[in-house]
């Protein structure tokens, strides 16, 4: 992720790729930090009760010295030498708050932290000064003479002189790294005005001239620091949920070491090791099985939502979840070296492909600079070649300099995007990069994944009309016994009727299950182990078969929508987008998706390469493509996409691609966000029109030399007032 | 005009006491968790007496 700490202008997510890069390597360098202190995620504490229940709870298990609950971030810090997460988790599951552990070394709070806590101080110090020097300047402004006004302006210089020094560093930083790099950025202008606005008041001064623009200086810092504070806290808020659903996935695996299970991190897992990978759990690295038979749910990588069995000798890629059982692993590929990084290198071709996206305001700041350093100049030059009173030029044009200087313009985008953003959080949408909402609202075609993104990726049974009485007593006794998904959603849609009684039950993995009722075999699982002709077996869809009596009966499933997913469709219809609809999967289970949710242009059996390439053609043809998914089959479509979704369910690296992520289950959050991304696109180009309303307004009495401190005064606090009230207007 | 010299000053103290307070408060984290701060303040334990740090 972006050092944000070194560069205030560092964007979220500039660029996927680069990000996904280093987090591939973060998670394989991962160490481990700071032993005594535990971090849990408590997702559903909420009030002053729950954070007594959950402090009182932990301070009394013996071993923890302290515990100190975080209501705004829903985490609770423990400091317990030589415990661990699983005895805090199971004590305050007791009290009924479920916790998860969260892997300190993903979390990296504490610098985030400190450079809020940074800006904060400098908007406190600029505050201060800006209200004392304005005591000062009212009383300069209604009359104060001679005398009286000297030693004013003295006492503001004295004020101002500091907190600009002290205030405006972030501004000068960044304008001297643009200098550096040959740019001229929005900082350029902004430090020169501080600059030459506080020498040409300090030179006012010693002279007794009329006119000091301390206040104007300080009132600048403080306006623009309040426009980087909320651009660096809806960044901040936005990472410090996305590192959350990163440090959920603490990266351990079982290592077999001469038989004895030794839990490892994966960062220390090397090619020839012997991993043990439980049911339910991810795969960690690459591998061929050694021993043992299972079903393996692929639909992270590939977007099949129907389970394959593997056996020894077949191949495991990083990420994919075993179901049903116990499988030992030799690895072959672990860390920066797995499949997950392998995808990088597509990533970054499609990144290269949408390009660097400028925002309005990059293009902004790029049109304003050179024209406010001319008129400034010119001003400076006419008034010189006029008057030949160089102090009076210099004069007039630091207070051009003032009055056009970006306040408005600061604020004018971050405002806006810290009201829409904090908007759609609320309704469980979390967007990482400002410029990811005017992309938004750029789109005109939704291209959808299936697996996991429409769907929720859990089977459902189409039917149980092929079953009489007994057949479904029995299915929902064999069904009962196994973890296997489809035996799962067979079982809670029997539920309700009496199981049958079965002997010997017992789950082959990687076949299904089978027993004995009424002393004869009966199984439940794979076509072929079942006894189902060939013929049969191969009718496309997903399917369960029972053998029983003889005779072999089909169970379909589908594919359960996740909730939303309608109105989600709908609603972008409605909005004037074209949806597709793009999956790995086979076409019969994409054909029924698309015909549910009424989407017309749909394509199956689509490779990583297929996806990212069919985002490109539509770019090419001059749609914006915003693209949804969440495998990791669809990361290169997500970084080479106009702007990007990813349902928090997603893997790392899908997430870590995309612009947005859906914190919540439901889709139909993406439909507002792209109605409130279009509201906050036009909040936005309001404000720069205000601010350029009030520079066109000002300018003309700056350049004749008419502006007074005051006038420069009006005109900045208005704008910035007027331009934070109309962001929010956002809806 | 001369009760200036007393009033100035005085303004500029009240003012850097309250700038004093809140870099005071800000470097001891009280921003930290504003929403759980909200909430504790409702809660009956401690008190009768501060928590012990």
């Amino acid at each position: 992720m972006t050092d944000v700490g070194a560069d205030y202008d560092a964007r979220f997510s500039a660029c996927p790729a680069c990000d996904a890069a280093p987090l591939a390597e973060r998670v394989a360098g991962r160490v481990r930090a700071d032993a005594g202190t535990v971090i849990l995620s408590l997702p559903t504490a909420h009030c002053a009760a729950c954070i007594t229940d959950v402090e009182r709870a932990l301070t009394a298990h013996p071993g923890v010295r302290s515990a100190r609950v975080n209501l705004s971030l829903r985490r609770v810090t423990v400091d317990a030498p030589g415990l661990s997460a699983d005895g805090l988790i199971a004590v305050l599951d007791r009290i009924g708050f479920p916790a998860h552990e969260l892997d300190p070394a993903a979390l990296s709070a504490t610098t985030a932290d400190r450079q809020g806590r940074d800006i904060l101080m400098r908007i406190g110090v600029s505050g201060f000064a800006m209200m004392n020097i304005m005591i000062l300047s009212v009383a300069v402004w209604s009359g104060a003479d001679a005398a009286t006004r000297d030693l004013f302006h003295w006492i503001s210089g004295a004020i101002a002189l500091p907190t600009v020094a002290f205030a405006g560093q972030p501004f000068f930083a960044s304008a001297w790294r643009a200098l550096r790099a040959g740019r001229l950025g929005m900082d350029v202008p902004i430090s020169l005005a501080l600059i030459l606005a506080s020498a040409i008041s300090v030179f006012e001064t010693i002279h007794q001239g009329h006119h000091a623009y301390f206040d104007a200086a300080v009132m600048l810092c403080f306006f623009l620091l309040v426009g980087r504070y909320l651009d660096y806290r809806t960044r901040a808020v936005a990472r410090s949920a996305a590192e959350e659903l990163t440090a959920l996935e603490v990266p351990r695996a079982i290592a077999l070491v001469d038989g004895v299970e030794t839990p490892v991190l994966v960062a220390d897992l090397a090619p020839g090791d012997l991993i043990l990978i439980r049911p339910g759990a991810r795969v960690a690295a690459d591998g061929v099985v050694g021993t043992g038979s299972s079903d393996i749910d692929r639909s992270l990588l590939t977007g099949e939502s129907v389970p394959v069995a593997v056996g020894p000798g077949q191949a495991l890629s990083a990420g994919e979840v075993n179901l049903t059982g116990p499988l030992t692993l030799r690895v072959t590929a672990a860390g920066r070296d797995s499949s997950l990084a392998r995808l990088t290198a597509l990533v970054a071709a499609a990144e290269s492909a949408r390009g660097r996206y400028t925002s309005v305001a990059d293009r902004a700041s790029r049109a304003y600079a050179p024209v406010v350093h001319l008129l400034a100049l010119a001003s400076l030059a006419g008034w010189l070649v006029a008057t030949g009173d160089a102090r009076l030029a210099l004069n007039v044009a630091a207070a051009v300099l003032i009055i056009t200087c970006p306040c408005a313009l600061g604020l004018a985008v971050p405002a806006v995007v810290t009201a829409a953003s904090g908007r759609l959080f609320r309704r469980g949408l979390l967007i990482k990069d400002g410029t990811a909402l005017e992309r938004l609202a750029d789109c005109d075609t939704v291209v959808f994944d299936k697996t996991g993104t429409l769907t929720m990726g859990t089977p459902q049974v189409v039917t149980l009309d092929g079953l009489d009485a007994d057949a479904r007593a029995v299915a929902l006794a064999l069904a009962a016994a196994s973890g296997h998904p489809l035996s799962r959603a067979l079982a809670a849609a029997l539920d309700g009727t009496d199981p049958a009684a079965i002997g010997d039950l017992r789950e082959v993995p990687g076949y299904g299950v089978e027993g004995t009722w009424q002393g004869r075999p009966v199984r439940l699982g794979r076509a072929d182990w079942a006894g189902a002709s060939a013929e049969a077996a191969d009718a496309p869809g997903a399917a369960t078969w029972l053998a029983l009596d003889g005779a072999v009966l089909r169970v379909d499933f589908t594919d359960s929508l996740r909730p939303g997913a309608r109105a989600c469709v709908a609603g972008l219809k409605a909005r004037g987008l074209r949806v597709m609809l793009l999956s790995g999967d086979n076409p019969a289970a994409v054909a029924d998706i698309a015909a549910r949710l009424g989407i017309a242009e749909w394509r199956a059996q689509a490779t990583p390469q297929d996806k990212a390439a069919a985002v490109a053609d539509l770019a090419g043809q001059g749609a914006r493509v915003l693209m949804v998914g969440d495998g990791l089959n669809d990361t290169a479509a997500l970084a080479g996409a106009h702007a990007s979704i990813s349902p928090a369910s997603a893997l790392d690296a899908a997430r870590v691609a995309s612009d947005m992520v859906l914190m919540g289950s439901d889709l139909a959050p993406v439909a507002e966000a792209v109605g409130v991304a279009r509201s906050a696109a036009r909040r936005i180009r309001e404000n720069f029109a205000l601010s350029i309303l009030y520079n066109i307004v000002a300018v003309p009495f700056a350049v004749a030399g008419l502006a007074t401190p005051l006038i420069a005064a009006l005109a900045m606090s208005l704008s910035s007032i007027s331009v934070t009230l109309n962001a929010l207007r956002v809806r | 005009m001369e009760v200036l010299v007393f009033l100035i000053p005085v303004s500029l103290g009240l003012g850097g006491l309250g700038l004093a307070a809140f870099l005071w408060a800000l470097r001891h984290r009280q921003y930290d968790d504003p929403k759980g701060d909200a909430e504790r303040i409702l809660s009956t334990e401690w008190d009768d007496r501060p928590k012990p740090k």
